[in-house]
């Protein structure tokens, strides 16, 4: 069966990318999960995986074409037998029409968020030269799609609509002169108003002695290799990881008005870039590796997305959302959802603090936990017994 | 398998001094009359090509001059002579075979395809067989479907063959030297409707290879490919062309095998377009294999889809009109290439 491959949604805030490089030819063959095309967000380059078994038929969008999410990129060859998308594709479609829908006036470009990319017009049809002249021009597939498709575009057709309009068709070149920063900004900003504007967020926090978790990682760190040593980043996140998939109503999306539990717990970590910025992959499935293994994905993600190379199927996984601010950071992080998600942990800084123990006033590791979740789904009495159950987990940080 | 080696040309054809006038069939006279003088191995055979000169009088004259012996009139078996000038070039001679019309040299497939082009591969390099054919082929003469057909495109389809048309007088005159020279067997065919035509050699002139195509006249807008017959259409439409400003490159094959892909190619990179003329017919044509080589060599510089103007898929007729309104004509060159350029009336 012949299927459209489209451009998935890679966050909620994602309205459209620049794609930058197939990996794999016309007629080559890929895997499920297997990264197909590389494409550049505001969030950097982000390699798309497959989401069935299947062949490239042909490729619709050449690289360094800036698309709207749900333009189609390419065809594909897949079983008869697998349904046209695969869950996970509906989900990202699902939630960027959500998207769509919110941004309301904001952005002209919303119509080109929903699935089909002006099927009245379609492609402009290019000859083969002109289609390299094209390029060579700097004209976007948007401004040639201005053209009509009407006709066939030659070389002759393409210089004339680059000399046209040399100030609004052609003067942003692909490479369009922005500043990545403030991009990514604009992503940060579209995502938390749409969480701010959507979510009815309820806050809780709750003060945790970290003493147990402390001396269990002291003792640990001190048998195993540098590399190997764990951090309390992690700690938190397989703790928040482990009560979300015993806890109902905190892990999952909320989508089209109703609250879908996911099965597994991807967990998102928020990633502060080197340069400014923040982004928040998943760790798959981290309730269900063990320390070292989910230590390992860490490391090797927080390489990766510094590196500015993400994969798609981490990027927008995330189940809920852990973001820790580390030894320096505020006592208390109050977060704002990661849409479609609907709860997330911040965890302040651990620091020694009085506290009382026994009746004693003692020294104590604090740590801060702190969790926004969503009330469309859950109250404070779930979001309670939430952060009570992290909090019960690290004080046993051998059963994590 | 194509013979590795091709030897020098054994002799200089004499020159002629000033730039003369000539028709086409001098040209190709005066080519045999300098084969059969500069190498004693060389003969002519072939029906009616002795006593009464020649079906298109191409040998009037050479029987005076050179006997009985070296210009030989056959039976009216074409694998029985062609079969006896394989043998004779096999034998250390240098036999050129004239067969009357290409549609008669099906009768010697046989002894071309199976023997000729064969046996330098099947001898692993042993056996040359350097031997020319003679054809005339083409249509334009109200000579009727069995005497019409352009069949050169089949012969470009064998390998061990080489295929040279030549065009102009300059390649009448030199091609049959150079073909001579290649020890495989060589197949000139010769556009029956070139015969009258009159053009100067190029004073100076000695020889020409067959292993380039030429570029016949220079132009930017649209190639159109061509071979044989087809080539002074082209050159018309060319003409006509340039005075709506359309300027057109024209280039004229040459050897249809082994095809000058490097040439094709950098025409039409060249010019963004593509129009082929040829008077095979269009299914399966040699103008198909010269569009595939485009496409797979030049597709990313193609402005244009490439477009072909062939002969009507019938036998050709007798009645002049039918016969000139199946063959390509300058009018629809001129068409297919306004088509590509895309000044076809509609913008």
């Amino acid at each position: 069966m012949r299927i459209e491959y489209r451009l998935p949604s890679l966050g909620a805030d994602m309205e459209s990318a620049t794609l930058t490089e197939w990996l794999k030819k016309p007629g080559e063959r890929f895997t499920h999960g297997e990264p197909i095309v590389t494409v550049e967000t505001t969030k950097g380059l982000i390699d798309v995986e497959a989401y069935e078994d299947g062949q490239i038929d042909d490729l619709v969008v050449a690289p360094g074409t800036k698309v709207a999410v749900g333009a189609v990129l390419a065809h594909l060859i897949v079983a008869d037998s697998a349904p046209p998308a695969a869950p996970e594709a509906s989900a990202t479609a699902g939630s960027s029409a959500t998207a769509a829908s919110s941004a309301t006036a904001a952005s002209s470009a919303s119509p080109a968020v929903t699935a089909p990319p002006s099927p009245a017009t379609g492609h402009p049809r290019l000859s083969p030269a002109a289609r390299r002249r094209a390029e060579e021009l700097g004209l976007s597939a948007a401004s040639l799609e201005q053209a009509g498709s009407a006709s066939i575009l030659h070389v002759a057709d393409v210089e004339r609509l680059a000399a046209a309009a040399p100030s609004s068709a052609t003067a942003p070149p692909p490479p369009e002169p922005i500043d990545p920063r403030a991009a990514m900004r604009g992503a940060i900003g579209a995502a938390m108003a749409r969480a701010k504007r959507e979510i009815p967020h309820y806050y809780l926090g709750l003060d945790v002695d970290y003493g147990a978790a402390r001396d269990w990682l002291a003792r640990t760190n001190a048998r195993v290799p540098v590399q190997e040593r764990l951090i309390d980043a992690v700690l938190i996140t397989k703790a928040v990881a482990l009560a979300a998939a015993r806890i109902d109503g905190f892990n999952g999306a909320f989508r089209d008005g109703r609250f879908e539990p996911a099965r597994a717990v991807h967990a998102g970590v928020a990633i502060a870039l080197r340069g400014g910025g923040l982004v928040a992959p998943a760790l798959l499935d981290a309730d269900r590796k063990d320390l070292p293994a989910l230590m390992r994905d860490f490391s090797a993600l927080v390489m990766r997305v510094r590196a500015g190379r993400m994969r798609s199927g981490e990027f927008s996984a995330a189940t809920i959302t852990v973001t820790s601010l580390g030894a320096d950071g505020a006592d208390v992080l109050y977060p704002i959802i990661n849409p479609p998600q609907v709860a997330i942990v911040g965890a302040g800084a651990i620091r020694e603090q009085p506290a009382v123990r026994d009746g004693q006033i003692a020294i104590r590791p604090i740590l801060t936990l702190a969790l926004a979740a969503d009330h469309r789904v859950t109250d404070g009495r779930a979001g309670s017994r939430f952060l009570r159950a992290i909090a019960d987990l690290l004080q046993r940080p051998d059963g994590l | 398998m194509i013979a590795s080696v091709r030897p020098e040309p054994g002799a200089t054809p004499s020159t002629r001094p000033a730039a003369v006038r000539q028709s086409y069939r001098d040209a190709v006279r005066e080519s045999l009359r300098d084969a059969l003088r500069a190498d004693p191995r060389v003969f002519l055979m072939g029906e009616d090509v002795g006593r009464y000169g020649g079906s298109y009088a191409v040998s009037k004259g050479l029987i005076e001059e050179f006997g009985p012996e070296r210009i030989r009139d056959t039976p009216l078996s074409e694998s029985a002579f062609v079969g006896a000038g394989i043998g004779a070039a096999l034998g250390g001679l240098r036999p050129i075979v004239e067969i009357m019309t290409v549609n008669f040299s099906l009768l010697a497939l046989d002894q071309i395809m199976n023997n000729a082009a064969s046996y330098c591969h099947m001898s692993g390099g042993q056996l040359a067989v350097p031997l020319v054919i003679r054809l005339a082929t083409g249509a334009g003469r109200q000579l009727a479907a069995q005497h019409s057909h352009s069949l050169e495109g089949w012969y470009a389809h064998i390998p061990g063959l080489r295929i040279a048309v030549p065009a102009t007088i300059d390649d009448a005159r030199f091609m049959l030297a150079a073909a001579l020279a290649c020890s495989d067997p060589v197949l000139l065919f010769e556009h029956a409707a070139l015969y009258n035509r009159e053009g100067d050699l190029t004073p100076g002139l000695t020889a020409v290879d067959i292993d380039h195509a030429a570029v016949r006249r220079p132009g930017r807008d649209a190639t159109v490919i061509t071979y044989g017959g087809s080539l002074p259409k082209c050159l018309d439409a060319a003409a006509s062309l340039a005075a709506e400003g359309i300027d057109v490159e024209v280039l004229d094959l040459r050897t249809l095998r082994p095809l000058d892909e490097a040439a094709i190619v950098a025409s039409v990179r060249h010019t963004s377009r593509a129009v082929i003329v040829d008077e095979g017919w269009r299914s399966g044509s040699l103008a198909a294999e010269v569009t595939t080589r485009i496409v797979e060599q030049v597709f990313y510089d193609l402005d244009a889809p490439v477009a072909r103007v062939c002969t009507a898929e019938v036998p050709i007729p007798y009645a002049k009109h039918l016969e000139d309104a199946a063959l390509p004509s300058p009018a629809r060159i001129v068409d297919a290439v306004r088509r590509v350029v895309g000044r076809d009336g509609d913008g």
